[in-house]
């Protein structure tokens, strides 16, 4: 029998019992969308916990240090790159270099030092740092009080709430309450500070040309240190610290990089530099190297490292994450697919009584010149129509429960002021792999009936009243 | 087998086993039908004869011996040839005519056209003649349950000779119907031989409509042959 043939007889055998059929597929749609409603639940989370990482710039990025400077992070490293003295000086022109990889997305020193401010007459010590103006979308700052720099050497400052809590004294005691960001915000923004700091000037003639003897006579004037004051303006006070790869190192207080590298502010290795060959260069003691997509970190600190850099990298955890998150979407399938194995089983219940209903109906086919593979087709056919039904009609269900939930969860989200978020996703491979699925689980489930339609005794079935 | 033959039997033997015992439903039958020929089985209930025919039929198999029909013993056949041999070789009308009841006529005849994957305009145009060949042209859309058990075995004949066959296999084709009516289904089988030159074999009880349209009366009695007369007064 042609296929279009045993289709539309499937679907006239279908309508005939059209409310056991129509049970039958309701169990099947049932099923896929528990499935669909699982998967898409961890897909979403997936996504959510995916986005909310790559936000926090936490797994995009490699820290660069010279091998001259910092001893590695790790032993491999130290036995496999150059010897530390043949190593690469991590400089602008390194920096450049960097940024010019494929994959990287920027490339920008670290800037950060202990310094001094003035607030309200008082002083205060503080780690300050330099923030790049792509951090603008770092998760940090999405409940930030205020704005984030106008532009990047904007004479302006974030800082963050344990040190606004300084600033205005109100740090509380063991016990009590802490007070809220937007309190905190609300005298500080908009008022200045007087950062105080080292200014490291090196004089243009020292640039690091010229000869081995001028270089050791100029050694001695490599660079000098001037104390200097620049007045910044508040302008957000942050409750998220955006550089929390730094630990302990992480700074309370952020200016744009462009402002803060200009200030040329005098950096730990300078004074080590002071002593040794190419005083007169400035360098930096790390780089942040933030690369187009996390996968990509693990090929592009290949190429660093062949350049003879060290790097550290936080990939390790976004691989343990993607796999919690299989395990996660394996167990949120097996439970969804849970109820689609019983669905199977009706689709078995049904095909079997309508054999034996039919029974006498199969004998006059098989009468008139269907052959065992007519009926098995016909059988099938009918459970796969039911699979396509379900599928679809479960793939619909689940979407709406998908929505209600969204729906539900962002209303929840919104009344505790969170952003709203797409906590369930339904992506079309899902789509098209539930119907999939669900016409595989009818087929299979038709098998054992169909076959059995194939095998009846057409003389028996003649017979059978 | 002569070049005339149609269907011969060969010590056809086709037992059922009932627990421990063995029951022969035919019991070593040889005999030969030519082409065009109209036979009747003939024999009281139990006797053998719908079994023989089953077995000419392809439905069911012999336990032992030759059914040879056009040429191929369905002894030796698969069971997709079997199907095949039911399909082009035979059509068989039934005492309870065994329409599909979801199906209406033109579905119901145009059912074995679907098994042979012929198109569906060609397909449709086939039966809708079929019906009207046999005076129904005109109640293709109606169910079975609309029609009476005249026009009913009509449909099934229609349905029967849909793919020509050269052999007919009737099985009790007027046990349920009044005798008119019978006689009008009779006289379609007969037209059919006469005209088409269809091998008929009929299995009936009734002894009177036999002699009066087969050419051929065999006798079966506890699935013996136990005679085969040719019919001398024949109706023209």
């Amino acid at each position: 029998m042609k296929l279009y043939d045993v289709t539309e007889l499937a679907l006239r055998n279908l309508r005939e019992s059209v409310l056991r059929n129509s049970l039958t597929t309701v169990g099947i749609s049932v099923g896929v969308a528990s499935l669909v409603a699982m998967l898409s639940l961890g897909i979403g989370l997936q996504q959510l916990a995916g986005r909310r990482l790559q936000k926090s710039g936490l797994f995009d990025t490699i820290i660069v240090t010279s091998r001259r400077d910092l001893r590695g992070f790790d032993r491999e490293q130290e036995q496999n790159g150059p010897a530390p003295a043949d190593s690469p000086v991590l400089n602008e022109e390194a920096r450049a270099k960097l940024a010019q990889l494929p994959n990287v997305r920027e490339a920008y020193p670290d800037i950060r030092f202990v310094t001094e401010l003035r607030y309200d007459d008082k002083p205060h010590l503080t780690m300050v740092a330099g923030l790049p103006a792509s951090a603008k979308s770092n998760d940090a700052f999405d409940g930030m009080q205020g704005s984030f720099f106008s532009n990047d050497d904007a004479p302006q400052a974030i800082i963050l709430k344990s040190f606004a809590e300084e600033l205005l004294g109100r740090t509380p005691k063991q016990g009590e309450a802490e007070p809220g960001v937007a309190e905190l915000a609300k005298p500080l923004l908009g008022k200045s500070f007087i950062l105080r700091y080292a200014e490291r000037t090196s004089p243009n003639s020292l640039s690091g040309s010229g000869n081995a003897s001028d270089n050791l006579a100029a050694m001695a004037s490599a660079y000098s240190v001037i104390s200097k004051e620049m007045t910044v303006t508040i302008v957000g006070v942050s409750e998220l610290n955006p550089d929390t790869m730094r630990g302990q190192a992480g700074a309370r207080v952020y200016l744009p990089l462009k402002l803060a590298e200009g200030m040329h502010v005098m950096q730990p290795s300078d004074l080590r530099n002071a002593s040794s060959q190419g005083a007169g260069e400035a360098t930096y003691s790390t780089v942040s190297v933030r690369v187009n997509n996390a996968s990509k970190v693990g090929d592009v600190e290949a190429a660093i490292k062949k350049l003879g850099f060290n790097t550290f990298s936080i990939t390790d955890a976004t691989k343990s994450l993607r796999q919690f998150f299989a395990i996660l979407d394996l167990f949120l399938g097996i439970f969804g697919s849970l109820a689609l194995a019983v669905a199977s089983i009706g689709i078995v219940n049904t095909l079997v009584m309508a054999i034996l209903e039919r029974r006498r109906e199969i004998g006059i086919m098989k009468a008139i010149g269907a052959s065992d593979s007519d009926v098995k087709g016909l059988f099938f056919a009918e459970a796969g129509a039911m699979g396509v039904f379900g599928g679809v009609l479960g793939v619909a269900l689940g979407w709406t429960i998908g929505q209600l939930i969204n729906f539900g969860t962002n209303v929840y989200l919104k009344r505790h002021q969170f952003p709203s978020e797409k906590v369930w996703l339904v992506p079309w491979w899902l789509v098209g792999g539930a119907i999939a699925f669900s016409i595989i689980v009818s087929l299979l489930s038709g098998l054992y009936p169909a076959s059995r339609a194939a095998r009846l005794d057409p003389v028996q079935a003649l017979r059978y009243e | 087998m002569s070049s005339q033959s149609m269907i011969q039997l060969q010590d056809v033997c086709r037992h059922y086993s009932m627990g421990d015992t063995l029951i022969p439903a035919v019991d070593g039958i040889s005999l030969e039908i030519s082409t065009g020929e109209f036979v009747a089985l003939l024999g009281s209930s139990g006797s053998g004869k719908s079994s023989l025919l089953n077995l000419m039929a392809g439905l069911d198999r012999a336990t032992s011996g030759c059914v040879v029909v056009q040429g191929s013993n369905l002894v030796e056949l698969s069971r997709e040839a079997l199907a095949k041999h039911r399909l082009k070789t035979v059509g068989m009308v039934f005492q309870s005519f065994n329409l599909i009841p979801s199906m209406n006529l033109l579905e119901n005849v145009e059912l074995p056209l679907r098994f042979a994957e012929i198109d569906r305009n060609q397909r449709e145009m086939m039966a809708q003649k079929a019906l009207e060949r046999v005076g129904l042209g005109k109640r293709i859309r109606h169910r079975p349950s609309e029609l009476s058990g005249g026009e009913q075995q009509r449909a099934s004949l229609a349905r029967a000779l849909i793919n020509q066959p050269r052999i007919l296999l009737a099985d009790e084709p007027t046990g349920n119907l009044d005798s008119k009516t019978g006689t009008e289904i009779m006289g379609l089988i007969r037209e059919f031989n006469q005209t088409l030159g269809t091998t008929i074999v009929m299995v009936t009880h009734e002894r009177a409509i036999a002699e009066r349209y087969a050419q051929r009366m065999i006798f079966l009695a506890d699935g013996k042959l136990v005679g085969d007369q040719v019919n001398s007064g024949i109706e023209k």
